[in-house]
């Protein structure tokens, strides 16, 4: 165990973890419950040898986020639920052109302006599906301070390994929530292949990750959002092109969801119930979990700590194992549906969308109530 | 080919219809790199949506980005502040740098960022069919005026120099070599260069305003160019369907 231990706020930690992954370009908008992230990478980046520029709104944000990719940096932008909206167009293009770079979404309540500093967790399905068009981004969902730390610095990595955008999906209670977090160097660093004979868009290899050349090496490169050969020439009225591309910029993450997916499975061998949660909800889930069994109820937990690729094999594992699947989460129920279309048993969602966190008590009631 | 085209060239054809300025545009652009001997390696375009961003891309033997509609100069930012090596320069049209990308464009002018943007300005959009747009001379007929436009253009050289960029310049393209004495003034510009080229759009805009003929529409559009000592005697309002040509700095 390498590292200092500090007392931070979750969203200083994820400004820290970007920093000890390799992040070299920051380009943000203030929003709150974000902000904090924004404002220290503009005062620790610079010093660190990185670019810093707080942009005229998150259009700009995320098309600076993609130009700096491709000028070789790792890039990072931090945003809430309005910022997240801007965003989705540009989300689109850094998925066509294969672009990494990472995103974090500290959720707080909407629609639109909503709550402005209350929790939520509403952005579930928009990152994977707001953008127009079918892509694959990948999404991690820290519950403590710490995994705002660690997930920051797995994102980047991912996002390296699979030339992808890769989301920290937190919240509001994760993102100002203050405990300890160890700043250690326990981890690799994924360095982009930067080789400029092979095409940049397009590969044989098994992995579907072409290389990825940046601006100055020589490779004269052709980046476009518009439909392209493996050289980047745009080729638009091409069907076998376009199957080939969508098809690869998807099957290149859904591929490889067991290097990707990473779930917190607890009490779950002997269990008669499984609460399946992921961010804040998480803390509550497994208070609610350790009390029940307390009580005399074989309750288990099973945390998404990936929500995209969506783990369907860890929540098909469930199905048969256990009796009843309580979903709590805040909002209407976002991925208790997705979990629904990968079990046949009972799934019951748990919808708060006050602005609160889901307290323990909630979730206990209502696992007594389904196991009635 | 000239040697200069043969050297930036990817390609022998363009995908400009016939008469577009654009084509024009695009010697202009790689006269101006070339006589500036700038470092293929080192040179980035960035264009955004609509004709005039397809005049770098895939055309130019350069690193390209070509991007969203509206976000060539954000996109370009990153670009330079990540590597600020590069020389970048960004090519794209009235529509999208003024209209849905106005935003960007007068921020980057007020950051003083070290880019090169040329306007490519046709006064309509061409790619999308002929719509008004923020270039659109008072008058002019479009798919979306077809009575002709009421509200007065954009004075796009005026935008960025009130924004704070150091050179800005107006020319025609049948002023080529004024067009590439201000693209490589704009390139060598420490901080943010905008070049606007007034280039003919014959298929949207020529067809819907009785100037069909290549010829006519040249002549019209050289006619409607004003030098900035004529402009001063004029009102306004008059300049609202003209172009005054020339540089500005300080």
């Amino acid at each position: 165990m390498s590292g200092n231990v500090q007392i931070l706020m979750g969203n200083h930690a994820a400004a820290e973890g970007a920093l000890a992954a390799g992040c070299t370009f920051y380009a943000g908008y203030p929003i709150t419950p974000s902000s904090e992230i924004l404002e220290r990478l503009a005062e620790k980046l610079p010093a660190a040898g990185g670019a810093f520029i707080q942009m005229e709104d998150e259009l700009a944000s995320i098309s600076a986020l993609v130009g700096a990719a491709w000028a070789g940096a790792k890039s990072m932008t931090a945003t809430s639920g309005p910022g997240l909206s801007l965003m989705m167009e540009g989300l689109g293009y850094a998925a066509i052109t294969e672009t990494p770079c990472v995103i974090v979404d500290i959720q707080r309540a909407g629609p639109a302006t909503g709550q402005a500093t209350r929790v939520a967790s509403g952005d579930i399905i928009q990152v994977r599906y707001g953008s127009h068009g079918d892509y694959c981004p990948i999404a991690l969902s820290p519950w403590s301070v710490q995994e705002m730390y660690d997930l920051t610095i797995r994102a980047f990595n991912l996002a390296e390994r699979y030339r992808v955008p890769a989301f920290v999906m937190s919240d509001e209670s994760v993102g100002h929530l203050r405990e300890s977090v160890r700043l250690h160097r326990d981890f690799e660093i994924v360095e982009r292949n930067r080789d400029i004979k092979k095409p940049p868009f397009g590969t044989d290899a098994p992995d579907g990750v072409p290389p990825m050349p940046a601006f100055g090496d020589g490779a004269n490169l052709l980046v476009t959002g518009s439909t392209h050969d493996e050289w980047g020439y745009r080729r638009v009225d091409h069907p076998d092109q376009h199957t080939r591309l969508v098809g690869r910029i998807n099957k290149k993450i859904l591929d490889h969801a067991d290097d990707i997916v990473e779930v917190d499975a607890r009490f779950l061998d002997d269990a008669e119930v499984a609460v399946v949660a992921y961010g804040f909800t998480g803390r509550s889930a497994l208070a609610a979990v350790k009390r029940l069994r307390k009580e005399g109820v074989r309750a288990g937990l099973l945390r998404l700590i990936t929500l995209w690729p969506f783990p369907e094999k860890e929540i098909r594992a469930l199905d048969g194992q256990v009796e009843k699947i309580v979903v709590p989460e805040m909002n209407r129920g976002q991925v208790a549906g997705l979990v629904r279309q990968h079990v046949r048993g009972d799934v019951v969602s748990l919808c708060q969308t006050n602005g609160e966190a889901i307290e323990p008590v909630a979730i206990v009631d209502k696992v007594q109530e389904v196991l009635a | 080919m000239t040697r200069a085209m043969e050297h930036w060239l990817r390609t022998e054809h363009t995908a400009f219809c016939s008469g577009c300025g654009h084509g024009i545009l695009l010697g202009c652009v790689i006269r101006a790199v070339d006589e500036l001997e700038i470092d293929r390696k080192n040179l980035l375009f960035v264009s955004g949506i609509g004709c005039a961003a397809w005049i770098p891309s895939p055309n130019i033997q350069a690193d390209t980005l070509h991007t969203l509609h509206g976000r060539a100069v954000a996109y370009a930012t990153g670009a330079k502040l990540a590597n600020p090596r590069l020389t970048v320069i960004v090519v794209s049209g009235d529509g999208d740098l003024s209209s849905i990308g106005g935003n960007h464009l007068i921020h980057a002018a007020r950051r003083n960022i070290d880019l090169t943007v040329v306007c490519g300005n046709n006064q309509i959009y061409g790619m999308t069919g002929g719509q008004t747009a923020p270039s659109t001379p008072v008058g002019a007929r479009t798919a979306t005026d077809p009575q002709g436009n009421v509200y007065r253009p954009f004075d796009l050289c005026a935008v960025v120099r009130a924004a704070g960029a150091p050179y800005a310049a107006r020319w025609p393209v049948t002023r080529p070599m004024s067009l590439i004495d201000s693209i490589k003034k704009a390139v060598k510009t420490d901080g943010f260069g905008f070049v606007e080229a007034i280039s003919p759009c014959p298929t949207q805009f020529g067809r819907r305003n009785r100037l069909d003929d290549l010829t006519k529409l040249y002549d019209h559009l050289v006619g409607l160019c004003v030098t900035r000592e004529e402009a001063k005697k004029m009102k306004p309002e008059q300049l609202w369907e003209r172009f005054v040509i020339g540089e500005y700095h300080d």
